[in-house]
């Protein structure tokens, strides 16, 4: 078949004012592709008078329909020897609107301005609303334990927290083991390196341990929340659950908020033996005995510092679940809202981290914690 | 006008893996006709559409399209062949972050050198003909169910295939949307010369568009009718097919 094909061909003549077109052979998209520019630039020359020749013209497809309607629809334009069967197909493309829509003014910086206050204040107010609702459903879950679904709570616990511990501890062990060769050369010029012990144990405990494990679940757990719920949310199964008479909070958000604050301070812990056991190894490598190692991290930790980490924890594990579940139920409508969910609730976890964290930090000092 | 058929199948064994759905179904599909794939939930309709379209491998078999078989075909000869028809999935499966417009130049962009205004206006065609001519600067989640399954078969327009696919093009319609695509087939096939092969059960939609009804059987693993709708409704002599036509609660 293909050693059939005719050549298509558009042969223009532009002469003052008028402009001679002829078309032979199979008018396709690679041909209107060869002239395309050129019969624009022609046309844009504004022609009195278009003549098209399309006598030996045997097909069009939808590229050549296009720049026989582009031909056709100037005023002064004149098609003969079209084909039945191209002509019928002319007249209907004729009847086609090509025009781009005329595009909308453009939004002064007042009026964007403006909408980006409106979307932080509503942002607001449906997270203090959140909130409300989620410690009020709490509350009446505590009243009666039965109403909460402990079969979802256990399964993300597992999901969010035995499932995590892999990754936890390799970051807490390399996060450990990264603040003792840091310390250990800052030490080293002292002559005090087994204080490297006490600046792990304590980052650990207070801090590190703590705050690697709040981003892991915010990125293991809170971003799966907000893809779980999100997705309920475009597939309309929230609606089902509100016209069921089924409570969204403590349907979907107790029982997930539930396992977040069950499985982050196990995994704080977690996260703070196994980050001074990385402070160890360093140390070990210098030349440490376990037992002095050992000596000095109980000298240095108090029972405080295992409690600070610990009460931050629960914190930090309501909320990265919380907020998990809230983008996850303001998940709009469209193809893409469910992943912009899923960023939304990584980023306000993280911002949320590192502010609490910093609140914490203020109130313990304070209190001399 | 084109010897070799639109679409033949030969003993072609269908389905998922281990799981054959279908058995030894044989057909062709001459150019220029109007093929209804039809049958009860679960006789295999979607899954012959996903061999016919090439989704899925035949298990056994072959499926020529124009006389070239696109489950042997590789490399630039599959998407030769690819170019060659158009599918409408059940639920349009337009591209979410794209315009009507944009959703029926992406082939043109990616498989032509027409430069974008010709592309524009090429869309804009297209997307008159399925009566969108409003809709084109529209996202898909802008636009209603039916207007998304019509944009959906002006995407698959879009290359000028002598073949298109649709899946339950009137699935979710409401009758006159309903009516209105099954004019639009009908206008295409009258206008353009395509070939279509729809899959569906809305039984008005089968009378209204079908030069030929292939009617699957969960049971029999294959085709158990194959004939005009009218007829097949009328004279056949198989009570499953009668029950079909006639809406008739099954027996069974």
């Amino acid at each position: 078949m293909a050693g059939q094909v005719v050549p298509p061909a558009v042969e223009l003549r532009s002469s003052d004012g008028s402009l001679e077109i002829s078309l032979s052979g199979r008018l396709d998209a690679a041909g209107v592709a060869a002239s395309w520019a050129s019969v624009e630039s022609a046309l844009a020359r504004n022609p009195a008078t278009i003549h098209v020749s399309a006598g030996a013209l045997d097909s069009a497809d939808g590229a050549g329909l296009a720049l026989l309607r582009k031909l056709a629809a100037r005023p002064g334009a004149s098609i003969d020897g079209l084909s039945p069967e191209i002509g019928g197909l002319l007249d209907l493309a004729l009847r086609c609107p090509v025009d781009p829509a005329p595009a909308p003014p453009p939004e002064t910086p007042l009026v964007v301005l403006g909408r980006l206050v409106a979307l932080q204040l509503t942002d607001l107010h449906q997270t203090v609303a959140f909130l409300g609702k989620t410690l009020a459903t709490f509350a009446a879950c505590a009243a009666n334990p039965s109403r909460v679904r402990w079969r979802d709570a256990w399964l993300t616990c597992e999901r969010a927290g035995v499932n995590a511990l892999l990754i936890v501890g390799l970051i807490s062990f390399l996060t450990g083991m990264i603040l003792a060769f840091q310390a250990v050369v800052a030490l080293r010029t002292f002559g005090v390196e087994i204080f490297v012990v006490n600046l792990v144990s304590l980052a650990m405990l207070r801090e590190m341990g703590v705050i690697m494990t709040s981003v892991v679940l915010a990125g293991r757990s809170g971003s799966a929340f907000a893809a779980e719920i999100g997705t309920m949310k475009v597939n309309e199964e929230i609606s089902a659950l509100q016209t069921m008479g089924l409570d969204p909070v403590r349907f979907l958000v107790v029982p997930r908020v539930l396992a977040g604050v069950l499985v982050m301070p196990v995994l704080t812990i977690f996260a703070g033996v196994v980050g001074i056991a990385g402070g160890f190894f360093v140390m070990r490598l210098e030349g440490f005995s376990f037992a002095t190692l050992w000596n000095q991290m109980v000298g240095a930790v108090q029972v405080k510092d295992v409690i600070t980490g610990f009460i931050k924890s629960f914190f930090m594990g309501f909320l990265v679940a919380g907020v998990g579940c809230l983008r996850g139920l303001q998940t709009a409508s469209g193809p893409s809202a469910v992943g912009v969910s899923t960023t939304r609730s990584v980023v306000s976890a993280i911002f949320l981290i590192v502010v609490a964290d910093a609140v914490f930090a203020a109130i313990f000092y304070a209190v001399g914690f | 006008m084109q010897p070799a058929p639109a679409i033949e199948v030969k003993e072609l064994a269908a389905g998922y893996g281990r799981t054959v759905i279908l058995e030894n179904v044989s057909f062709r599909v001459p150019a220029r006709q109007v093929a209804v794939i039809l049958g009860g939930s679960g006789c295999g309709k979607s899954t012959l559409l996903k061999h016919l379209i090439g989704l899925l491998p035949p298990l056994a078999g072959q499926i020529f399209l124009g006389g070239r078989d696109l489950a042997a075909a590789r490399g630039t000869e599959r998407l030769e062949l690819l170019r060659k028809f158009g599918v409408g999935f059940q639920s349009g499966a337009l591209f979410g972050s794209m315009t009507l417009s944009e959703n029926v130049e992406l082939a043109l962009a990616e498989f032509t050198r027409l430069p974008p205004a010709a592309r524009r206006e090429i869309a804009a065609i297209k997307l008159g003909l399925v009566g969108l001519s409003d809709a084109r600067d529209k996202l898909p989640s802008e636009v209603s169910g039916g207007m998304q399954k019509r944009a959906a078969i002006a995407r698959a327009l879009a290359l000028d295939p002598g073949l298109i696919f649709l899946d339950e093009p009137s699935a979710g319609l409401d009758p006159v949307t309903s009516a209105g695509l099954d004019d639009l087939i009908l206008r295409l096939r009258e206008a353009v010369g395509v070939t279509f092969v729809v899959v569906t059960h809305e039984l008005a939609s089968i009378y209204a568009i079908a030069d030929r009804a292939i009617m699957l059987d969960k049971s029999a693993k294959g085709i158990i009718a194959d004939g005009k709708p009218a007829d097949l409704r009328d004279s056949s002599a198989d009570p499953r097919v009668r029950a079909f036509f006639l809406r008739k609660a099954s027996d069974a």
